[in-house]
């Protein structure tokens, strides 16, 4: 202990030298997938935190204090993920951590910011990360439950009321499967046939087929998420089914209408960000701006098209920022968990966010927008 | 009746990507008696190369010509690199060695092409052929008609040529057959090459159907060793049945019973099988000469 406290010392000492002429530093922690199974999810997220960092760094930094970035790639292994939270805090002493890009990282990283009490921004889908609330954990994707809530509502406004649905069994698919079943029956909606497939299954054309053949099936609906939705999208349209089908948001991306085929997707609806139609936007929509700069800032870096997940580790990013700019104090952990929770209408790619005491999602309905893929492109129909 | 047609009809859609991937295991089983287990990668490096040629600007034919090529040249080093370098290691020792090298693979493609998923166009058009009520795509004809292919090309190289002989009698025994003049390096580096060469084909076919990406080929390697098991491991015959028959049995269990156990009849089936007969349906019987 001595001798830990000696080194310590120490190396406070010869900090204190060399930071003497630099100016003090706001050091956050970032641990994502960015390699591994979830690379998908993490590769963005990496890019953009790395991105956004110069940029405020090259603008001078939050009051004049720039952000020292400790960026680990945890390989969506939640062990992994764990070490690294223990390090950004324990040895790397960051004041706010970001990151978790899979729900099983995240859980990892969660029990490590409210044990430490250091501020932590999810960037992963399920609903347990927040309920019950957790004192220093808040997450920036909106939940499955939310995408389920909206495609029910868009389908109350067609008058339907009776449908089936066919589920990838990957913990995407799984999770939203549940969700949709739960909250299906306050939106008056009623599933009549409830189909599963595996998520790198060749053809569903039985599974629909089974749905086709269930009385007064008025629409499909497809949780899933990878190559399934899309040989889905292709097998309905090769049945030549007349009832709507709907997707949800985990293949809202233009890559999903190039893979599943611009015809056989023409006219299927999917709950997505505004972040998808970035070049449909009004100028006076209240995201055109934050969705604006980030596209074309991510776009001239990277030469590569952004991405909802990237989006998420955007806002994740933005919400620090603004949090550590009203703390008015960069170095007490308390103090930006504390403006973290007053964040109060804070316009990202995501949504617009306002976090409570009650509420550390800050997202609503609004956030989502209902598409309908029309020629080969999104058309936003709400 | 239209429902079952359809349940057929994808059956034996799922079922010709199964065969095509076990009738790849056959020819590596045959020269070594080793499983390949880099089989999936060698299908999915089909698909990957044809989509990035095609997409650079070469027309499909020629792209995945070069896919095949190129994936037949990555067979051969693996033979030459990998399985070489250990020979007289037990067999189990270079399944695994081919382990390591579908892990390396998949890697170095995640690396060199991307993370995506892709997919090029269906050969001959995206209109559903309807009959008696149920409907195929044109390019499930192609992966059946291609599995069918391959089985005959298989069937007629180890029983009408000189070479496929050569090929068994070095699984047979490499001793008795270098004694009587087959050159055992060169039979093993045409197998790794061959088997390369059908899963980039198998690639190619399947692609517009199942789509590609870097990480397709462990599930597809897992069914298509499931198919071979059950039609009996080194019998191309064996290969096409148990695909097929792999795949009319989830379709026909989704159809009928439930979508959540499909695979699970499947798998039950499977093992029933190969309790009866341990060398699948027609695989050779195993006699140690002593």
């Amino acid at each position: 202990m001595m001798s830990k406290t000696t080194t310590a010392l120490a190396t406070f000492a010869a900090l204190g030298v060399l930071a003497g002429a630099a100016q003090a530093e706001i050091r956050l922690g970032v641990s994502v997938s960015a390699t591994g199974p979830a690379a998908f999810l993490g590769d963005p997220e990496a890019k953009t935190i790395e991105m956004l960092v110069e940029q405020l760094n090259e603008e001078g930094g939050i009051n004049g204090e720039e952000i020292a970035l400790t960026l680990y790639d945890d390989g969506g292994d939640p062990n992994k993920a764990r070490t690294f939270a223990t390090r950004l805090v324990e040895d790397d002493e960051v004041v706010a951590i970001i990151g978790g890009s899979t729900t099983g990282t995240t859980m990892s990283i969660l029990s490590v910011a409210e044990d430490e009490g250091i501020p932590f921004i999810s960037l992963a889908g399920a609903i347990s990360i927040i309920d019950p609330v957790r004192e220093f954990v808040f997450k920036t994707p909106h939940t499955d439950r939310m995408a389920c809530e909206k495609i029910f509502t868009d389908m109350q406004a067609q008058g339907i009321t009776r449908i089936g649905m066919i589920s990838g069994t990957d913990g995407f698919g799984a999770s939203m499967q549940a969700q949709c079943k739960e909250v299906a029956g306050e939106h008056g909606i009623e599933i009549l046939a409830d189909e599963t497939y595996g998520p790198q299954d060749a053809d569903m054309t039985p599974q629909l087929t089974r749905i086709r053949n269930t009385d007064g099936v008025q629409a499909v609906l497809n949780p899933g998420f990878g190559q399934g939705p899309a040989i889905v999208t292709r097998n309905v349209a090769q049945l030549g089914f007349e009832i709507p089908l709907y997707q949800s948001h985990g293949v809202a991306s233009d890559a999903f209408i190039e893979l599943a085929g611009a015809d056989a997707a023409e006219g299927l609806r999917l709950p997505g960000t505004a972040l998808l139609i970035a070049d449909k936007l009004a100028e006076d929509d209240a995201q055109y701006e934050v969705v604006t700069s980030y596209t074309e800032a991510y776009k001239a870096r990277y030469d590569q098209d952004v991405s909802t997940f990237g989006g998420y580790a955007h806002d994740a990013f933005a919400l620090i920022v603004d949090a550590i700019t009203r703390a008015g104090d960069s170095e007490d952990p308390q103090a930006i968990r504390d403006a973290l929770e007053a964040t109060d209408g804070l316009v990202g790619t995501t949504g617009t966010y306002s976090f409570s005491p009650e509420d550390h999602l800050g997202l609503d309905l609004s956030a989502f927008r209902m598409l309908e893929i029309k020629d080969g492109d999104w058309l936003a129909v709400d | 009746m239209d429902a079952l047609l359809q349940f057929l009809f994808s059956g034996l859609t799922v079922g010709a990507v199964y065969a095509l991937v076990a009738l790849g295991f056959t020819i590596i089983y045959n020269a070594s008696d080793v499983v390949n287990f880099a089989q999936g990668e060698f299908v999915m490096l089909g698909g990957m190369i044809t989509v990035f040629a095609f997409e650079a600007g070469l027309p499909l034919p020629l792209a995945a010509l070069l896919a095949i090529l190129v994936t037949s040249a990555i067979g051969v080093a693996l033979n030459k690199l990998a399985i070489e370098p250990a020979r007289g290691a037990p067999v189990v020792s270079l399944i695994i060695i081919t382990i390591g090298a579908s892990i390396v693979i998949r890697g170095a493609t995640q690396l060199v092409f991307d993370k995506q998923l892709h997919r090029f166009p269906s050969f001959s058009g995206d209109d559903p052929i309807h009959v008696l009520g149920a409907t195929i795509l044109p390019q499930s004809l192609w992966v059946i008609g291609g599995a069918l292919a391959v089985f005959v090309g298989l069937w007629i190289f180890f029983t009408r040529t000189l070479t496929g002989k050569a090929v068994l009698a070095t699984a047979n025994n490499r001793v008795a057959a270098q004694l009587v003049g087959i050159n055992t390096g060169w039979v093993m580096t045409l197998s790794f090459g061959l088997s390369a060469a059908i899963g980039a084909f198998a690639g190619v076919l399947v692609t517009p159907i199942t789509l590609v990406g870097y990480d397709v080929g462990v599930a597809l390697a897992l069914k298509g060793f499931a198919a071979a098991m059950l039609g009996g491991m080194g019998n191309p015959k064996g290969a096409l049945v148990g695909g097929l028959l792999l795949g009319c049995f989830e379709a026909l269990t989704a159809g009928y019973l439930s979508s959540q156990y499909k695979e699970a009849v499947a798998f039950i089936v499977i093992l029933g099988v190969l309790f009866v007969m341990p060398q699948g349906l027609f695989g050779r019987k195993s006699t140690e000469r002593v």
